[in-house]
Formats: structure tokens, sequence, C-alpha cells
């Protein structure tokens, strides 16, 4: 690899390549490493966070559907705030805490998740909500033995966007001192130095494929179900994929009067 | 209401208004990279989302491509552009157009395939080619999930667009690096609240847009968004 890496060295890109992953293993130990754990550590922390404020919130609006539309126009708006602005202004109240990271990323998480909660709840067809009833199911054993298991696939659909979307955020918060491997770009960006700048683009983007890959393996665990009922044809199964996928955009703000016909 | 009554103070102060540091310029700054970079990744991800949707090949690699740009850190992406460039419009763009792309190109694809066959093989019934299809009925009717594809994307981008201030580029995220840097707790505020406006701004843009160019009798909840 070393003869490659002089013959093609000339080309900047390759310059660039070889360079980060010598810097990389080199700083494994010191910033790399616990870099990396705290990137994990901030998503998983914000990504839970934002899982256990999505789930009630999602909940009171199927109950309620009167609060749907303003649930919705709030967790949007609050997407819309720059994620800078949050850090700097929870910074008087949260010093150099994690929360300061923590807070507005869980926040931007609901964008995703309360959509996610509530269509993967109102898409549990009626049959099976009535036959639930008819053994005898009370609406708390309904709804966790039930309902909660048959909207999984559309909720964790929603979680695989918002991790590999925290994870990606997570970086912005190294503008006040604490975004894991964030940390690794600002320092590239104050020494205009590339190689820790590539070594953090990299390690974050692999963080968030394995968080994607981790979800996908969970969904399969926690829905065996619907592996059994997708032996006979893989069709049906990358039409729920589709059906998933299609659910997870953020989606539109609010009660949208042009809607009605 | 001390922080909201500074706020409006700062608002209400002539010279936040003027010159090449007031908030129309850091506004109009901040509407060209945000525009360009929504107008530019339009242009990339709706004709592949159109082509890998129509032609049901390549879908795979689309949506992989979307997940990988999804999965670049931002600010990442804008550091090492600046490293290489030097400062500029162009690693702004960059940087914008590797987070705009993911949803336009997704809820294109999804638009397009989500389209209902027996609809394709009533318009091919008519008589009408590949070309034809796409244009007068798949696109129609994909439309809706389109146009949501590129509002995630546009607010998504004006969101973010504050961070080329941290590279020294203007706009609204200027008043937000500064104010942190002067610890001016109103300023930081003033630029939140600028950036907020002008994603509601666009929320009614495409609002304004959906009933324009969205066939009558779908203005009912998209099929794809309604699940």
């Amino acid at each position: 690899m070393s003869e490659a890496a002089a013959g093609a060295a000339d080309h900047p890109l390759w310059g660039w390549a070889v360079e980060s992953w010598t810097w990389g293993w080199a700083n494994l130990d010191d910033p790399v490493g616990p870099l990396l754990g705290e990137h994990l550590l901030l998503s998983l922390a914000s990504i839970a966070i934002g899982l256990a404020a999505a789930v009630p919130l999602g909940l009171l609006s199927v109950r309620y559907r009167f609060l749907y539309p303003p649930v919705l126009t709030g967790v949007n708006t609050l997407y819309a705030v720059p994620s800078l602005a949050l850090f700097f202004l929870l910074l008087p109240y949260t010093a150099f805490s994690p929360w300061t990271a923590i807070l507005p990323l869980a926040l931007y998480t609901l964008a995703i998740l309360v959509p996610n909660v509530v269509d993967g709840l109102t898409q549990v067809p009626d049959h099976v909500r009535q036959a639930a009833v008819a053994m005898g199911f009370g609406p708390l054993r309904r709804l966790l033995l039930v309902e909660l298991p048959v909207a999984l696939p559309v909720i964790i659909a929603g979680l695989r966007v918002a991790s590999v979307a925290t994870i990606s955020m997570v970086s912005v918060a190294s503008l006040v001192g604490l975004g894991g491997l964030g940390g690794l770009i600002t320092d590239g960006f104050n020494r205009d130095f590339a190689a820790p700048v590539v070594v953090g683009i990299v390690l974050s983007v692999l963080l968030a494929f394995a968080a994607d890959g981790g979800l996908v393996l969970l969904q399969r665990a926690l829905t065996p179900w619907a592996r059994r009922d997708a032996r006979p044809g893989r069709r049906r199964r990358r039409a729920a994929d589709r059906a998933a996928r299609a659910a997870t955009a953020p989606r539109p703000a609010g009660p949208q009067p042009e809607e009605s016909p | 209401m001390n922080v909201v009554a500074a706020v409006a103070e700062w608002f209400a102060q002539p010279e936040h208004w003027q010159g090449s540091a007031g908030i129309p310029a850091r506004l109009a700054e901040h509407v060209y990279y945000s525009g360009l970079a929504l107008a530019l990744s339009a242009l990339l991800a709706v004709p592949l989302g159109l082509l890998t949707g129509h032609t049901g090949r390549g879908g795979f690699l689309a949506i992989s491509l979307a997940n990988f740009a999804r999965a670049l850190p931002t600010i990442g992406v804008l550091t090492l552009v600046v490293l290489g460039l030097g400062l500029g419009v162009v690693p702004v763009l960059v940087a914008l157009v590797a987070l705009a792309v993911p949803p336009i190109l997704v809820n294109t694809y999804e638009g397009v395939r989500g389209v209902d066959p027996r609809l394709k093989d009533a318009a091919q019934g008519m008589g009408m080619r590949g070309g034809e299809v796409l244009w007068r009925v798949e696109v129609p009717l994909a439309m809706p999930l389109i146009l949501l594809g590129l509002r995630t994307a546009a607010i998504q981008v004006v969101a973010t667009a504050t961070i080329a201030a941290y590279v020294g580029i203007g706009g609204l995220g200027r008043f937000i690096v500064d104010g942190q840097r002067q610890q001016l707790i109103e300023q930081i505020l003033g630029g939140a609240v600028l950036v907020v406006a002008l994603a509601l701004a666009v929320t009614a843009l495409f609002a304004l847009l959906r009933r324009l160019v969205v066939a009558r009798g779908l203005r009912v909840p998209p099929a794809g968004a309604a699940r």
C-alpha cells in the first residue's frame, strides 16, 4: 500500500486519504477514541430522550385528534430553529454540560418521531384492534401488546431517520465545545489541517450507518411475525419498507386549509 | 419577559436595519445561499428521482446515495471544502446541496414509484408512451410528495445555512455567531427569530405552490404521506 501511496501521492485526494489514515491511526487513543465515545453517548441520549417524549406526545395526538395539528406545527417550528442558536442560547443555563447538546438534538428528533408514532398507531388495522378487544384486552394491555408492536415498523423507520440525522448533527455542538467527532472538525479548521476533518467525517458516517443497521436488526428481532409473513414473497416486505420510508419525512406543518375539498 | 423586550429592542434599533451588516442585507445573503443550494439540489435530485422511479431501475442506488448524504455531517463537509478550496460561496453550496438532496430524491422516487400501476396501465392502454406516462400521469400524481420533499429540504437548508457564518461567510448566521462572541443574547435570539420567520415564509410559499401546481383532485393528503 505504501508503494501505491508513493506512486499516486501527487493526487491531492489520495494524499488526503493517506494523511488522514495515518493521522487517525496515530491519534486513535488520544482524541479520536474518546471523541467517538462522546459522539455515541450524545446521540444515544438525544435519541432516547426524543423517543421518550415522542411516544406520549404521539399517543395523546392519537387519543385527542384535535391536539395533533398544533403538536405538529410546534415540532415543525422547533425543527426550523437553527441548532447553532439553540446551543448558544442554552449555554448560559446548562454551561458546558452535555445537556447543552442533548436537549436541542432531542427536540429536533420530535419532528421526525412524532408523525411516525402517530402514523404507526393510526394505521393499526381496525380488525386487529377489535380482535384484541374481543379477547378481553383493556386499553393499556391493548396498547402495549397489540397496537405498539403493530406500529413498531413505522416507529423504527422514524428512529432510523432520526438517528442518522442526529448523529450527523451532533458535530455542530463542537462549536460550543462538546460535539464528539465534531471536535476533530473544528480542530482541523482552526489548524488549517484536513486530516482530522476527514477522520471526523468518516467516523461520523460509519457511526450513522452502524446505528441504522443496528435498528434494522432490532426491528427484525422485535417483529418476528413480519419475517414469517415475508417468506412466501419478498415483494410484500419491500412494499412495506417503501411505505415506511415514505412516512418518514417530516410532514406538513399544521392544518392545511387547502386540503379540504 | 426581559429577554423578549431586549429582542424587541434589538429589532427596533434603526442601525440594525442598515448597511452590509444590517438585517435586510444578511437576509438577502441567506436567501441567496439557500435558494441557490435548493435550486441546484432540485436540478440534481428531481430528474434522478423521476428517472429511477419511472424505470424502476437504480432505485436501491438512489436510496443508498440519499442515505449516505444524510449521514454526512454538514459542518464537516463545509470545513473540508473550505480547507480544500478556500472561503467562498462554493463550500456553503456543497454542504447545503449534500443536505438538501436526500429528502428531494427520496420523496420524488417514492412519489413516482407509488403511483398505482393500474393507472399506468390505463395510460398505456390509451396509447401513451413512456415519456407521456411520466409527464402526464406519474409526475402530476407524484407532485404532492415531490413538493413535500422540496419543502423539507428548503426548511433544512434555511436552518442550516446559519453555519456558513462559522467559516466566516455572511447570512443570518452572522447574528448568531457574532452575538455569541460578543455575549449578546438578544442578537442570537434575533438571528434565530429571523431564521424561523424565513422558514415559516418558505412553508407558506410551498402551500401556495401546492395550490398552483397540484391537480385539484389530489389536494387531499398524498397517499404516500398519509401513512
